[in-house]
């Protein structure tokens, strides 16, 4: 058996115990979910677009070499210098790379999850370069040590008192007794702070949302405009894109651009969205001189070739994590995951492996809302069944639960022993109950009833009572 | 090599025969060639005579100022009154812009103006935007030799004057004026769609405006002698 790495359980219960954490997801996600009701409202063509999004994801998808292979083209017709890495480590290589043939010494991000992924910062860091996250949240996060909690709210985890004394201990040069009541004051510092990064820095390194096949230009999606100030400013812009990020054209990237910011944070449409097609052009007065487009496999190709294959549908809106009832309940780090909610639950035992990451395909309650929001409609709750599945097949799961799950399985192919069991259980508990109609507490789940009263049964069990309701319609 | 690999993988798990099947790469080339529409909705296909009013409002609940001009010639004065009213800088700095640059600025001696990019000083910047999208009242600017990029990014107050004939119902009508102007698959090396100020709801989830680019957006709406685009 392997060890675990990821004890979703441990965490999860310490997230749920830390009150910080428990106040500002109090307010958020749930503002997301009803800012994005809002906007599906005001769209009645909102679920037909989701079809639409789907079908071109999976056409894509079905294509990717092609698109891959007529994106480098039109983006080095267009002056950028097309990378590929099929793993983690050549992407940091490829990327150090270019910073020390550019003499990097400040580099200047916007936000990307992608370099999360394959530990983007500490490999500059290392190298002797300053990296300094600009979205306002990775930003806050990097002053922490810690990394974003949601893919598109990467501090949502933290409460604007803590982001008061997070800039209080860290922006040293500043005045002790300095006004930080408000989040305007917050952000104007940040602003002042950050604009002095954009300005100075070296190289400007970005994720994507979107690669053209037909114009080889990246899109970046932002409301802040710290990603265009990281494209524009410094002497080299580096793109960092996974595969399924190219999309084959325009009106393509325009039906999941209706989709994005709707789904993520309920606006019809985020701030700034920018079209990239290279370096500085003859007589531009201004843009970066070299563009490079770093392209990242990192275990994605090999995806594409099993049952796992829908999850890269994502556009990456964190509509799943708003939705969701485990995310909203215990936060993104309890999932010790550059993913998390159920994106991450399918997506990182993908990347990681499922021995590390074996908990987070059972961190749901598969009640399906994630799909239902989804934008480009990935089956979730399918998916993290089949990573349970494959869990189970492979004989890692923890003793106890696997010898409850065959016992189970032993009982339920066999529907008279079935219906046996199930009417001794209902008639002990019905006995054990002396008449109240629920109990205070339970054994073996005193989690539960720590909360509410678990119901006596009384004295049927469900397959008797829908034979004898004729189907379950009332009698 | 990595490139090989990667698009190696990539076929292999598509199960992708060898040599390369014909059709689907004619099916690729064809998708590239004649993009498809999709679903556009019914609010990005709207007449032109509802779409400014559209475009107006979906401004305004972004946060954004519109103001209205009844010709081009007018628009060096409403940047003067917007400027005076907001008690802002009476400096510009705009791009070599030729439609700009043919504006009567002798009308109002007091408002300064600077060519070039943006630097970090430049309180208040101009651009001229390619067209405006109803659908979303977003601002489409086409990066060039006239039309530097940093002017919508740098300074505190962006201004954007757009015609009102050039306000299309949706996105891909945009899209379709660019490949118009620039021929198919040619794009500028920067095209910023911009739908209001920059905000950000990081610190503690309030909206906060002026995160990083612009603080203030006014949008001048232009009438001019010419039909519209697209106009029914």
């Amino acid at each position: 058996m392997t060890q675990r790495m990821l004890d979703f359980e441990a965490s999860a219960r310490a997230a749920l115990a830390d009150a910080s954490l428990q106040r500002a997801l109090a307010g958020l996600p749930g503002g997301l979910v009803a800012e994005r009701a809002a906007a599906k409202a005001r769209l009645p063509e909102f679920e037909a677009l989701r079809d639409a999004a789907r079908d071109i994801r999976d056409h894509t998808l079905r294509n990717l070499d092609l698109y891959l292979k007529a994106f480098e083209r039109r983006a080095a017709a267009s002056g950028s210098r097309v990378h590929f890495a099929s793993t983690a480590a050549e992407a940091r290589d490829a990327i150090l790379a270019i910073c020390r043939a550019a003499n990097a010494t400040l580099i200047a991000k916007g936000k990307s999850m992608v370099s999360e992924e394959i530990g983007l910062n500490s490999h500059l860091e290392a190298a002797g370069a300053e990296v300094v996250e600009t979205d306002l949240g990775e930003y806050l996060v990097q002053l922490r040590g810690e990394r974003p909690s949601h893919i598109i709210a990467p501090a949502i985890h933290i409460d604007q008192a803590q982001a008061a004394a997070d800039f209080r201990r860290r922006h040293t040069h500043l005045a002790q007794d300095r006004r930080l009541e408000e989040a305007p004051d917050l952000v104007a510092e940040a602003r002042a702070i950050l604009r002095e990064k954009f300005l100075a820095a070296d190289v400007g390194i970005t994720g994507v949302n979107f690669l053209i096949a037909e114009t080889g230009a990246a899109v970046i999606v932002t409301n802040e405009g710290n990603g265009d100030l990281v494209a524009l400013l410094p002497k080299v812009h580096i793109v960092v894109a996974s595969i399924e990020k190219v999309v084959p054209t325009l009106e393509d990237a325009a039906t999941l651009i209706r989709l994005l910011a709707r789904s993520g944070t309920g606006q019809d449409m985020t701030a700034y969205t920018t079209f990239l097609a290279g370096p500085k052009r003859d007589g531009d007065p201004d843009g970066p001189e070299a563009c490079h487009v770093v392209i990242v496999d990192n275990g994605r190709a090999a995806l594409l070739g099993s049952e796992f294959r829908e999850v890269l549908r994502c556009i990456r809106c964190g509509a799943c994590m708003n939705h969701c009832p485990v995310y909203n309940a215990v936060g993104g780090h309890a999932y010790n995951s550059v993913y998390a909610g159920p994106i991450g639950a399918v997506l990182t035992p993908a990347l990681i492996g499922l021995g590390e990451a074996r908990d987070l395909p059972n961190a749901s309650s598969f009640c399906g809302r994630c799909e239902e929001v989804c934008p480009v409609k990935i089956p979730l709750p399918k998916l993290m069944r089949s990573w349970r599945e494959v869990d189970f097949a492979r004989r890692e799961a923890p003793l106890a639960a696997r010898a409850a799950l065959e016992a189970w399985a032993f009982c339920a192919k066999r529907p008279r022993l079935y219906h046996l069991a199930t009417r001794l259980a209902v008639l002990a508990l019905k006995m054990a109950a002396r008449g109240r109609g629920a109990f205070g507490s339970f054994p073996l789940a005193r989690g539960w009833t720590r909360h509410r009263d678990f119901p006596a049964p009384q004295g049927r069990t469900f397959h008797e009572l829908w034979a004898k309701t004729k189907r379950g319609a009332s009698a | 090599m990595s490139r090989d690999r990667v698009l190696a993988t990539i076929r292999a798990s598509l199960g992708c025969s060898e040599p390369e099947d014909e059709e689907r790469v004619a099916a690729v080339e064809r998708r590239l060639a004649a993009p498809l529409r999709h679903l556009i909705p019914a609010c990005a296909s709207r007449p032109h005579s509802e779409r400014v009013g559209q475009f107006t409002r979906s401004l305004r609940e972004q946060s954004a100022a519109v103001i209205e001009a009844a010709a081009p010639g007018r628009i060096p004065e409403a940047i003067a009154r917007y400027l005076g009213e907001a008690g802002l800088p009476l400096r510009l700095k705009l791009g070599a812009d030729p439609f700009l640059a043919a504006l009567p600025w002798q009308e109002t001696p007091a408002l300064e103006r600077l060519q070039g990019p943006a630097g970090p000083g430049d309180a208040v910047a101009l651009s001229s935007a390619g067209a405006g999208v109803a659908e979303t009242g977003t601002l489409v600017l086409l990066s060039g030799r006239d039309n530097p990029t940093s002017l919508a990014f740098l300074p505190e107050t962006h201004i954007i004057a757009v015609a009102e004939a050039a306000i299309v119902g949706a996105l891909e009508d945009a899209f379709d004026l660019v490949r118009a102007r620039l021929g198919r698959g040619a794009m500028p090396r920067s095209l910023n769609l911009v739908s209001g100020p920059s905000r950000t709801g990081d610190i503690g989830g309030r909206i906060v405006l002026g995160a990083h680019g612009p603080r203030r957006l006014a949008v001048i709406v232009y009438k001019t002698d010419e039909g519209a685009v697209g106009a029914p």
